[in-house]
Formats: C-alpha cells, structure tokens, sequence
C-alpha cells in the first residue's frame, strides 16, 4: 500500500540527525528518517522514548526553543527549516492532531472545524475598519464542514457544541480541522485511537488510509501496535531516544515491534530472583477505595509481606497511583488499611506517616519537593516535622529550635551516597536535574527510617543511568534496612526488574498479583483485563495507554 | 576580591543598590539646597523606626504563602482600640486617685493601679495596658481574618485588601459608638464619640522613643524605639528557626508539600496571619507613642501601602521576606519618603510634599509588584 513515489523525489519530509538534550539529560540523539508524499509513518516507542519531544521539535513548540534548541536539520521538501513556533509549522503545512483536545467548548463542530478559517461576506463596515470585520459566511462554512466531515468518513453534527460531544466525535472533529486547511501537507497523529472505541478506531483507521491516498502524509503514534502494523507504510521504533530499527510492517510482527520498543527479550527475566521466605504480612488493604483525579481506585484488596519489593502496575489511568495516596492520606480514601497489625485510620497524611510509613510521590516537582529551598530543608524536613528529628529542644521542649548543623550533616551524607550531583547541600531543589531531585526525593523518604516506603514512578523523565541508580537504592536500602517497599510503575519490565511479586490494576481494582518471575506475557493479559484473548499479550509491554 | 565584590552586588541586588545610591544622592545634597544634613538624617531613623514593626508585619503571611499583608490595618485597629482603652483607664484611675486623696476607700486593686499610674512608671504601665488590650483584640481579628484568607486561596492580597478597608469603615462607626468618656478623647461639644486624633501627651508620648535617647544638637536617635524593634525582629527571626516557623515557610513554598509531609496548611496560615495581626497592633503602637498621636477613624486606611512598599523595596517578592529585607527595605522607602519632599520642596520652594510623597510611595509599590524578583540565597 506504499504511495512511495521513485526514489529520486525529493522526500516531503527529511529529519537529519535530530538530537535534543533538556538541562543535561539526552533525550533525543540521531534521529534520521525521511518521508514522502502520501507515506504513512508509525512512530512507536515506551513513555519517555522521545516521541513527544521529536514531535514538539518539528511542530516549533516553544519549549524546545526555550530550553536551547535542538540539534541537526529538519528539511521540508528539500529546504532546511527552523520553526520558532507553532504558527511557523502551520503555514509550511504541518499540522498536528493533540492528544489533549484543544476544541473551543462553546463552539459547534463547524466552528471548531473553521476557527480563524471562516468563510467571510463583504459588508460596508469593511471599508473602515479592514478585513476583520466581514460577516461570517454561515452557509459556505456549513458546506465546508460537511465536505471535511464527509472525507473522513464519519458522521458528526456540525451543528453539535464541542462540550457536548462523545470524546470520539471530539477526535474527528480535531481531524477535520486538519483536513480543511487545504495547505496541510503532513498531519502529525499523536495517539489519535487512545480515546476510540472500537468501531470508532476502525473508521479512523480508514479514513486515515484515504488521506493517505490524497496525498497528504502521516505520523502516526499510537501504542495501539495492531493499528501501526495495518495502517503504516512505515515503522520507527525509538527507544531512549534514538532510532533502534527502522522496518515495514510486512517484515515484522507485533511480537518483535514490542520487544525492541522494551529493549529486551521479552522472554528473558534479567535479574536473579530472591527466595522469598513466608514472613508475616505488614500492610493489609481490603476493599480500599481512593478518590484520586484521574486515577481512581474502585476496590482494591491486597497484602504485602514484611520485607518484600511489592509492584504495583498497570496502564495509566487505571488507579495504580491513587492505592499509594490513598493510604499515604492525600486523596479522600476509604476501605480498611491495617498496617503491622493497627488499623490505620485513612484521610490524615500526619497519622500515615507517624506509622512508619514514607512516601516517594509521583509528582515530584508538585509534591515531592520544595522546589524554592534548599535540598537540605528538602531532606530533612518530613523528618523534622514527623518525628522531631533535627529539633534542639529548649525550656524543656517548649521551643523547638531547628538543628542546621544536623540538618547539613545528614543532607552531604545522602548527597555523598546517593551521588546527588549538586554546588552543595544549599543548593535550590529547582536547580537539580530530574534524576538528582528523585535523589532528594529519596532521601527525604530515607531519612524517615521508614518500615514500609511507597515508591510512585520513581524513573518518570530521568534518564537511565539515573533510572538503573534509583532502582538499585530502592533494592539496596529493602535489602540493608528490611524496609517494605510497595513501588508503582508504569513500566513493567522496571517493576519485574527489581519487584518480588506484582499486583497489576485495571479500572481501580486489582486484576491479579503475580511472581515477579512469570512471563510478561501474563501480566499483559492482567493489565488488559475482560478482553486478554483479543490482543497479543506481548503488545503491553510498552505498559501504558493501550 | 573582584567575585566577592559581584557575588555581594548580586545578593543585595541592583534596584536597592540604585535606590541606596539615590538617596546617599539626596543626603549629599543637603547642604546644598538649604536642608539641615543632621536633622534629615534623625527624621529618617524615627521614620523607620516608627514603621519598622508595621514592615515586620508582613513577613509572616508572605512566607506561610498568604501573600502581601494588606489587611494591615486590621491590626492597626486591635491596636488603636488597647491605645484608647489604656487612656480611658488613665482618666478612670485619675479621677479615682482624686477620690482616694480625698480619703475615699475603694478596693485593694484599684488603689494599687492609682497609685502606679501616679508613679514614674505611669507611661509604662499604660503602654503595657495598651499592649495588653490590643495583642488578644489582633489575635481574635487575626483568627477571623485567617478563615477568609484560607477560603480565598490564591486572591488573598486583593480580598486582604478590602477586609483591611471594610474594616477600617466599620470601625468608624464604632469610634463614635464605643461608651468611652474620657475628656480628652470624646469630642469636646458633643460629650460623646471619640475624636479623629487624640495626643499622646501625658499618657506614652515617646515611652520608647526617649528611653536612653541621644540628643545631640539637631540630631535625635529614640535608641528605645531601636532596641524594641530589635527584639521584634528578633522574636520573628527565632520564631522562623523553630519547628513551626520551619514548617509555615514550607507551607508557603509548596503546600502541597507541607500536607504530604502531615502539615496543616490551614493552621500554618493562620497562625501566620494571626502573628502577622498582632504584630500590625503593636507596630501601630510603636507608631502613636512616637508620633504622639493616636489617629481615628480614616487613619488606619492607607497604613498598609507603605509597609507593602517597604518590604518590596527591601528585595522580598510575595512568597518570600527576610529580616534584612525588611531592615533594609524600611529604611530605604522611609529614607526615600523623608528626603525627597524635603529636598524637592526646597528647590521648587513651594510645598507639595504630600504629593511627591503619595508618587514616591505608590510608584515603589507598582514597581516592586511589577518586578517579582526571586529572593536570592
């Protein structure tokens, strides 16, 4: 199904050793490959590959700029270009179709589908005040709506408000929008099915497809790795940011598309497994149910056992992150947690920390630090306020003085172990790189003494020597200390890499919980929950939306 | 050498560097356009002295995250009601030490309290009265006004803003409603109703300004006043070194944070805003005692610009303020506001002091708020 013309044509797209690096950490390195005329590409790879940002580069968003540009060239039908916005992408015919739906909610399709497009009438006012002032064409816009609609395909109401429609009709209506501006010559798809039904991503699909044959060529991005094999002239499978096979989908299989985009033999379980002994259970949840934006949990029952590396996983938006802030206090939670043998009464961060319990969140810049102080205040002080750790209590424990000497005593003491790369212990956390301020995270938690540590995503956006670090202080300290570690991720094989058992959350509850050593195979299946038999189990390997 | 010179450039920053060099500027100018270089300068340090506790008033709320105290004069009135309190005592006690010499008998303590404010320390144990009346009033008003800023998050300046202007107008009611009597408070024809401003003198008129003062010619330096407001700054220091003082600067730098780490976000901001009330009450009483005035009714309106201007000045943004800003930044804006009229009226030769003063002062604010400078290590 190539539309790929003879070789000799100029490509519609060339990316020429494209390279990004944010603060220091190399998100992007070599990125070559070409496009033509009607070429459909599929672009796959896990959370953090570098797809987001390969995609920010070529559509100028201004955070690349910001953050020092990028390297190598970026050519359109044959001439360099640079843009230094998203208005210079459009005008050379780029467009991009969001993830995240960017329709007026107030607006109907149409005018979602025509916005700043509008057809215009001629009135009096125009002499005076410019073009800005013609009257809308409601007619001519209505007609070009109902052409772009019928393009893709897929009936929407053109008179329907953008708050008011069904997600599906959302995604077409971005799509038309693209489809109207007749300049566009390169649509970018990021995750256009995420939000599809079934049926609804069979019609995208198609209508992608006579696209396609109008000449007007794709990237498309999904995890859905089904999709990318039927619909994609071409494959690129990017890991840790560079290009690790370049292939057509008649040449490969779901299978191999998944492990290359992991990195390892999916079949092969890398690390040494520990014998775990039956020791006595620590944490005990029943029926637990946490309130969490976007992550809620229905009903989750679990135990973990004293001194065991438990993971949580699962595809994201399932509620794996809400279990750990939901006992942690800081989402309205209710079911019946019992920690070391108490019940624990939930809703109180306060409480859940005074019981030996310590929390490395996921949201590290939001609530895992202080971004403004230094890293020794952002070491010590969970400690300080929860156990009065770094306290000189004067007048018989009337004044609680804070203790900095002790405070920079322990903060170089983790910067020295944890090799936090920083001018020094008064360093701002902001400063830090991604990787270094997880170490601080880390170190807060630590300093607590905890029993038993949550650990949420603790490798999102660093990068791997950072990540490998950070997993092997979470197995060094279970190990030193006996600490009870619960780690939630999104990525599978980091969990089976470091975790003794895995319970895996699909729509709030958990699907299972599984020997670390099993086949990723069987955990993809879990995270997929009613349907394991309609996909290849070894497709979630990427662990994420699917 | 030349490093530590910029490192000290960049730490003091430029815009205060700028201002210092101005008004270093008008002091040199002094004797040039006819101002007396010694009695500007002794205007300048009673200047800040007298506001230095009112600028200390807004350290609390911007570093619990409650923003720029502008609902400084609720402050101001918890402690203009314990400066009118403790002269309707001095009135009351008077008359009954008349009653007393006379040979009447009244009780134990009342005669006790006669008869001190008879004594030397009359001054100062009004004074402590009126601290005595007026730190609970601002901790009361301080409570309520935490629980409208807790429920405003995000807006607290502008909604501080008119709780300090509503309630300056409800207290204008009040002066003329509250049952004082005393004669040299309550208008003279009406027999009721407490007077727009009442004089100091002979109650605390500089209680704190004249203790170990220096006089020396036309230069006069209320050591008393320094020493006080020394402690205060003092007492915020400390209380920002202990525990809570530690986790309300948390709060204010990520709440979200301070709640993961079991803080009580709301109880670290009000118990900011409380410190930050009643540290308003005594700096107006700081004021009065050396301005030796008390002043009613629209008085307290505009008293918490130039404190915000202050403090901006000083090199604090709205979510962090240190003692040097404070010190620093008192008394550059109090430097500023006393030389600038003074020497711009004596070229010009006609008085529009007020109107310089009122540009000077709201211009630093527009400034400061304009330029959210991050405060440097």
């Amino acid at each position: 199904m190539s539309n790929r013309l003879d070789s000799a044509a100029t490509p519609l797209l060339t990316v020429d050793a494209v390279g990004k690096e944010f603060f220091g950490n190399r998100v992007l390195e070599e990125v070559n490959f070409s496009l033509y005329a009607g070429e459909i590409l599929g672009l796959v790879g896990e959370n953090g590959a570098g797809k987001s940002t390969l995609m920010n580069i070529l559509f100028g968003m201004p955070v690349i700029s910001q953050t020092g540009g990028y390297d190598g060239r970026i050519l359109i039908e044959g001439e360099e270009v640079r843009f230094s916005s998203p208005f210079d992408a459009i005008d050379a015919g780029i467009g991009m179709v969001h993830q995240e739906f960017s329709l007026l909610p107030g607006f109907t399709a149409t005018e979602n589908i025509l916005l700043n497009r509008e057809s215009t009438k001629y009135n009096p006012l125009v002499e005076v005040f410019g073009d800005r002032i013609k009257t809308l064409d409601r007619r001519d816009m209505r007609r070009r709506a109902d052409e772009a609609i019928s393009i893709l395909g897929f009936s929407i109401d053109p008179e329907a408000l953008g708050a008011e429609m069904p997600v599906g009709h959302k995604q077409f209506t971005e799509i038309a929008r693209e489809i109207d501006r007749k300049s566009t010559k390169l649509l970018v798809l990021d995750e256009p099915t995420a939000v599809l039904a079934e049926s609804e991503a069979e019609i995208l699909i198609k209508s992608l497809r006579g696209l396609a044959e109008r000449g007007i060529s794709m990237i498309f991005i999904s995890h859905r790795l089904q999709e990318v094999i039927d619909l994609c002239d071409e494959i690129i499978i990017l890991r840790d940011g560079r290009v690790v096979k370049e292939t057509k989908p008649a040449e490969t299989s779901i299978f191999q598309v998944a492990s290359l985009m992991v990195g390892r033999n999916v079949e092969a379980v890398s690390t040494e497994r520990r014998l775990m002994e039956e020791t006595e259970t620590i944490l005990d949840v029943q029926n637990l149910w946490v309130d969490m934006p976007g992550e809620t949990v229905r009903d989750v029952t679990f135990s973990v056992r004293k001194g065991e590396i438990f993971g949580v996983g699962g595809l994201a938006g399932q509620g794996k992150l809400g279990i750990a802030n939901g006992i942690m206090g800081l989402f309205p939670a209710g079911g019946n947690v019992t920690v070391k043998g108490e019940p624990l009464r939930l809703n109180d961060p306060a409480l859940s920390l005074s019981r030996d319990m310590a929390f490395v969140a996921e949201d590290r810049r939001g609530v895992g630090l202080l971004l403004d102080e230094p890293i020794d205040w952002n070491i010590a002080f969970t400690a300080m306020q929860v156990q009065d750790k770094f306290v000189r209590k004067i007048l018989g424990g009337l004044i609680k003085w804070r203790d900095d000497a002790a405070m920079r005593e322990v903060a170089l003491d983790y910067i020295n172990r944890l090799e936090i790369r920083c001018t020094g212990h008064r360093q701002r956390a902001v400063e830090l790189s991604g990787g270094n301020q997880q170490k601080v995270c880390l170190a807060k938690a630590f300093v607590v003494g905890p029993e038993i540590l949550f650990v949420s995503e603790p490798t999102r956006g660093i990068d791997i020597g950072a990540k490998r670090l950070v997993l092997d202080t979470i197995r060094q300290v279970n190990e030193d200390t006996g600490a009870t570690v619960i780690v939630t991720s999104s990525e599978l094989e980091e969990l089976r890499s470091v975790c003794d058992r895995i319970a895996i959350v699909d729509s709030g509850r958990i699907s299972g919980v599984r020997d670390a050593s099993r086949p990723a195979e069987e955990f993809g299946v879990l995270m997929l929950g009613e349907s394991p038999s309609l996909v290849p189990a070894a497709a979630t390997i990427g662990g994420e939306t699917f | 050498m030349s490093g530590k010179f910029e490192k000290f450039i960049s730490d003091f920053g430029w815009p205060r560097i700028i201002i210092a060099l101005f008004l270093l500027l008008l002091f040199a100018s002094t004797p040039f356009v006819g101002v007396k270089l010694d009695t500007s300068i002794s205007d300048t340090l009673v200047r800040v002295g007298m506001n230095g506790v009112l600028v200390l008033a807004m350290v609390p709320m911007v570093q619990s995250g409650c923003g720029l105290n502008f609902g400084l004069p609720l402050g101001i009135i918890a402690g203009l009601l314990g400066a009118v309190t403790s002269i309707q005592v001095a009135t009351s006690f008077d008359a009954l030490y008349q009653v007393i010499s006379s040979g009447g008998s009244v009780g134990v303590f009342a005669s006790a309290l006669s008869s001190v404010l008879q004594s030397g320390a009359r001054g100062l144990a009004l004074f402590g009265i009126a601290l005595a009346i007026a730190l609970p009033c601002a901790a009361i008003l301080g409570f309520l006004y935490a629980q409208i800023l807790n429920r405003v998050k995000g807006e607290e300046m502008m909604i501080a803003t008119y709780v300090g202007f509503s309630s300056v107008a409800v207290m204008c009611m009040a002066w003329l409603l509250l049952p004082f009597n005393s004669p040299v408070m309550v208008w003279g024809y009406g027999g009721s109703g407490l007077r727009t401003t009442i004089s100091t003198e002979g109650f605390w008129r500089h209680i704190l300004s004249d203790f170990g003062s220096i006089d020396f010619g036309n230069f006069y330096f209320p050591t008393g006043m320094f020493i006080f407001f020394a402690i205060m700054v003092c007492i915020v220091w400390a209380f920002f070194r202990t525990k809570t003082g530690t986790a309300m600067t948390a709060a204010g730098s990520n709440p979200e944070f301070a709640r993961a780490s079991g803080i009580d976000v709301n109880k670290m901001r009000t118990i900011s805003v409380m410190l930050s009330t009643v540290l308003g009450a005594v700096g107006i009483l700081v004021y009065e005692q050396s301005f030796g005035f008390i002043q009613l009714y629209m008085g307290p309106l505009y008293m918490a610009f130039p404190a915000v201007a202050a403090i901006l000045l000083g090199g604090a943004s709205v979510n962090k303020a240190t003692m040097a800003n404070v010190i620093v930044g008192t008394f550059l804006f109090q430097g500023i506001l006393t030389m600038t009229p003074s020497v711009i009226n004596s070229i010009l030769k006609s008085d529009m002091s007020e109107v310089i003063r009122i540009i000077v002062s709201n211009g630093m604010i527009l400034y400061a708020l304009t330029r959210k400078t991050r405060v440097k290590r």
